[in-house]
């Protein structure tokens, strides 16, 4: 069975329409992101998969469960973590543990081994107020909270966001785990880079979801050769390449500056020796040109640049 | 400077632009302006009065058409005791009365003085020195005209004139506050302040903090119900509401010396009664906004402000226009303020109060229900 | 070799017993784009904040466009830029608005004012919706107003603090070729971000854990230095080290001054 269903699920705030028939399925098991940047629709997504909200337009199931007419029993079986810090300050670490275990009819105690992995991370802070803990920290003891009821599917939205690149990998390595534990979990991130560690992914963008699928199919998706160019003269290179007459996307990617053609029908070595010409000629001596494997990320470009 | 200017033009924009806080600028002082002008009303107007007079003569119906012709006083009822008043007096229907010693006629024309007593309830506020001198005022004025040279009273058709000048003395006890002491004034009604306070207002600010960091929505995604929700939140108030309706008794009684005539349990179950009504209606307030602070000031605009200006805690409310007094039967606080005084001062029970108790009882389900069902089991 | 515009030595700030930024040293040169990277609890914020005049060191001391933090903070407030991340510009003001109030403040004249409006709203493509209240602007198109307000006065220095937080792929981009833009233009920006792809942007690196800096070159010498592919990497390296073992302390508590 499917641990979410979604069928053309839709929810609109006055003027904006925040989801946008939205149609998808998560399998039980499985280890699925959400990806997509501020405003996409996330967090009204999730929110209405945890039956916080109710979809203005079709339907949605978790765990076989419909999340307007069977919300009550749904509540008891998920486990969510909402976007910003969503537990209480001035408790201690393990006090509001406490408190959301009572809440779902259990103890701390009770649930030791199914929190072990990220409570060993905590437990030196046991008695440390949650206001006073970092960005990092916070993170993992919502999400101890979220897991303290042995839920049957877990709902993270955002959970890495605001927190360093240190604390992302631990986070997304703790996920891991779980997951090998068959747990189910949906996680909702802006940062295209934690697309990989995903089982599959949607991408979303503006209510709509842009694609639905593994990374490597995403990546795949890519409709043409990209090339990867690697010069000194970084924002000079960026302007000229702008300016090249075959330009289709020029977007600099750190180091790299990530560019493809717009003409479809040549191959690729030819794309690559006008291009390094072009680049020679304008001055950029040190250019080196080379093909890419192309990313999430690049797929996520490609779909919301619009017409060239 | 001009970066000076620059800002003066920045702020104007936010006020302007802020919808929510204009109107509270703007209409704020135009309601205060009608609820003081009107509320604080230092006079007062259509006293119930009682007659007692044992002995009718031509004298003492002539100043009761006195009292009935001014305009301040309301002749409810005329008995020949005193002591067929007391119900009256203990429910407030009669608020003052008049009693005339026999033979009053008889003895104005004669060589001792006449004397009658004017008895006043003191249980509300500032009324009670005004009733008692409106009333001395009217038997002054009568005591003059009696007197020579002038006469108006007339008897019979004829003109009737004293001998000599009459001499009426007359006097005065305050009733239920023999002392007048204002602190038997304004505990009952500041003990319905303080749970005003600690029910309304920080039940609305408690629910509004859950919204406003963002855990509302974590506890509603789990099997806790709306129901315990509200109770687990609210229930706590509850308590420290309790808590400090004895603390204020016992402050009162020990420090102050304030009476308690009636009931204690009964006092304390009006309270638990008053605390729900209260509860009730922060958990309304909070229902209407996810911010702490928009809780805090309708909290504050909606429970305190009619609480001290509309529930008799400090201006009575008899001596406000109609329309104000309509408005101030909906104000818990009114009929709390009524029930602690009708205890604490007037040592009446349930017999006398029960249509007040039915009252608040009557708010306390109504807003209960209204209350569990304003909250939202989701974001929207 | 351009001027240094910014020189910290030995820069200090305890909080009670609490040493948030610990003796830092390192200098930055006029039109850099200078990454300030560090985890959270690292101590990034409360030096941003002593760089830009909002906070008093404890000790050592930074000088900034040529005046000193310490002494002369107004002058320093005067001649630098600043977008924070919690707060840009105001919401319920329109772009334009927005930006005669900060060029007013900067003390720029009224023709002047009208010139910049004119040219930013031009150059971000802003001319539609000039008149429309920031909030109800997409997220991606406030960030860029933001810092093109943030560079109304010309200011040498701009200090960016996490300006790309949540913003899609597309238009982080386009944020960062308006720094490039300014760079080119003469201006230093000093940015920190949680992005270590943009870390590769800037010119130079500097990477913070526990209160100091432990690392700080472009960030082709530090790969180099540290074996790594890229900068996250690096940055792993540096700061799992600490965060696993003995300084766990420090990067799991949040300074009393507030959080990094």
């Amino acid at each position: 069975m499917s641990a979410v269903v979604a069928e053309g699920v839709t929810k609109r705030f006055a003027a904006t329409t925040a989801v946008d028939a939205v149609t998808l399925a998560i399998d039980r098991g499985e280890l699925f992101g959400v990806i997509g940047p501020d405003g996409a629709g996330k967090t009204t997504l999730f929110r209405m998969f945890v039956t916080l909200l109710a979809p203005d337009a079709g339907r949605a199931s978790v765990l076989g469960l419909d999340v307007v007419r069977d919300y009550r029993a749904l509540r008891r079986r998920v486990g969510y973590m909402a976007g910003r810090f969503s537990l209480y300050p001035d408790l201690s670490v393990a006090e509001n543990l406490q408190f959301f275990a009572a809440v779902f009819g259990t103890t701390v105690a009770r649930e030791a081994a199914q929190i072990a992995p990220i409570y060993s991370q905590l437990e030196a802070f046991a008695d440390r107020r949650a206001a006073a803990l970092s960005g990092g920290m916070k993170q993992k003891l919502a999400l101890c909270c979220a897991l303290v009821h042995r839920p049957d599917i877990l709902f993270l939205d955002e959970p890495t966001t605001g927190v360093d690149a240190v604390s992302r990998r631990e986070f997304w390595d703790l996920l891991s785990t779980l997951k090998k534990g068959g747990q189910t979990i949906v996680v909702s991130t802006p940062y295209m880079d934690e697309a990989t560690r995903c089982d599959r992914i949607a991408l979303m963008h503006g209510g709509r979801l842009l694609a639905v699928d593994t990374p490597a199919g995403v990546s795949g998706s890519y409709d043409r050769p990209l090339f990867g160019v690697r010069v000194h003269a970084r924002y000079k290179a960026l302007l000229a390449l702008r300016a090249y007459p075959h330009a289709q996307g020029v977007y600099p990617f750190g180091e790299v500056i990530h560019f493809s053609d717009a003409r479809r029908d040549t191959s690729p070595d030819v794309l690559e020796q006008d291009l390094r010409a072009y680049l020679v000629a304008r001055g950029f001596a040190d250019a080196s040109v080379g093909l890419l494997a192309p990313t999430v990320e690049d797929a996520f470009i490609a779909r919301t640049a619009g017409p060239a | 400077m001009t970066a000076l200017i620059g800002l003066l033009r920045k702020e104007w924009f936010h006020i302007l632009r802020d919808r929510r806080t204009l109107a509270v600028l703007l209409g704020l002082p135009a309601i205060q302006v009608v609820l003081f002008g009107y509320a604080i009303r230092t006079d007062v107007n259509d006293v119930r009065l009682g007659i007692v007079d044992p002995s009718p003569d031509h004298a003492t119906l002539a100043l009761r058409d006195r009292f009935a012709a001014s305009g301040v006083f309301r002749i409810v009822a005329t008995v020949p005791r005193l002591a067929d008043l007391d119900a009256l007096f203990q429910t407030g229907d009669v608020q003052q009365a008049v009693v005339f010693e026999p033979g009053f006629a008889s003895r104005l024309a004669g060589s001792t003085p006449a004397s009658l007593l004017v008895l006043s309830d003191a249980t509300e506020p500032n009324t009670g020195s005004l009733l008692q001198a409106y009333a001395l005022s009217v038997v002054e004025q009568y005591q003059r005209d009696l007197s020579p040279p002038m006469s108006s009273v007339r008897v019979q058709g004829r003109a009737w004139r004293a001998d000599r000048p009459a001499v009426i003395v007359p006097q005065t006890r305050m009733r239920f506050n023999p002392t007048r002491e204002s602190s038997n004034l304004f505990v009952p009604g500041l003990m319905a302040f303080v749970l005003t306070i600690i029910s309304s207002l920080m039940t609305a600010i408690s629910l509004t903090r859950e919204k406003e960091t963002g855990t509302m929505e974590t506890l509603l995604v789990s099997p806790l119900r709306p129901w315990a929700i509200i109770v687990g939140k609210v229930a706590p108030y509850l308590v420290v509401g309790f808590a400090s309706v004895v603390g204020v008794l016992v402050e009162a009684r020990l420090v102050f010396g304030v009476p308690l005539r009636g009931s204690v349990l009964l006092l304390l179950g009006e309270g638990a009664l008053y605390i729900l009504v209260s509860l009730a209606l922060g958990i309304l307030v909070s229902a209407s906004t996810s911010s702490q602070r928009v809780a805090m000031v309708v909290a504050l605009l909606g429970t305190m402000l009619p609480n001290v200006l509309l529930s008799g805690f400090v201006f009575p409310v008899e001596s406000m226009p109609a329309p104000l007094q309509v408005i101030a039967n909906v104000v818990p606080g009114r009929w709390f303020v009524l029930i602690a005084r009708g205890i604490m001062l007037k040592g009446i029970g349930l017999e006398y109060l029960w249509r007040e108790t039915l009252i608040l009882a009557a708010m306390a389900a109504v807003l209960l229900v209204a209350s569990t069902r304003s909250f939202k089991e989701r974001l929207v | 070799m351009s001027a240094v515009v910014i020189e910290a030595k030995g820069l200090t700030r305890a909080f009670g017993a609490f040493v948030a930024v610990d003796r830092i040293s390192f200098d930055v040169r006029a039109g850099e784009v200078f990454g300030f990277l560090g985890a959270n609890g690292a101590g990034k914020t409360t030096a941003i904040r002593m760089l830009i005049g909002l906070l008093s060191p404890s000790s050592g001391t930074a000088r900034v466009a040529g005046h000193d933090v310490g002494t002369e903070s107004e002058a320093v407030k005067r001649r630098i830029g600043y977008m924070s991340q919690r707060f840009s510009l105001y919401e319920d003001l329109t772009p334009r608005e927005n930006i005669r109030l900060y060029g007013g403040i900067y003390g720029l004249s009224g023709p002047q004012i009208r010139e910049r409006t004119g040219q930013v709203l031009t150059r971000l493509g802003l001319e539609a919706v000039a008149d429309q209240r920031v909030q109800r602007l997409p997220l991606g198109w406030r960030q860029k107003l933001a810092f093109s307000v943030a560079l109304v006065h010309q200011p040498q220095i701009v200090f960016l603090d996490e300006p790309t937080s949540g913003v899609d792929p597309i238009t982080r981009r386009q944020f960062w070729e308006l720094i490039y833009e300014a760079a080119a233009g003469g201006t230093t920006v000093f940015v920190t971000t949680h992005y270590m792809d943009e870390a590769e942007y800037c010119d130079r690196v500097s990477i913070m854990v526990a209160g100091r800096i432990d690392a700080i070159g472009t960030p082709g010498e530090l790969k180099q230095q540290f074996g790594a592919p890229s900068i996250d990497d690096v940055f792993v390296q540096l700061a799992r080290p600490a965060a696993s073992s003995g300084g766990q302390a420090h990067a799991a508590a949040a300074p009393p001054g507030g959080p990094s």
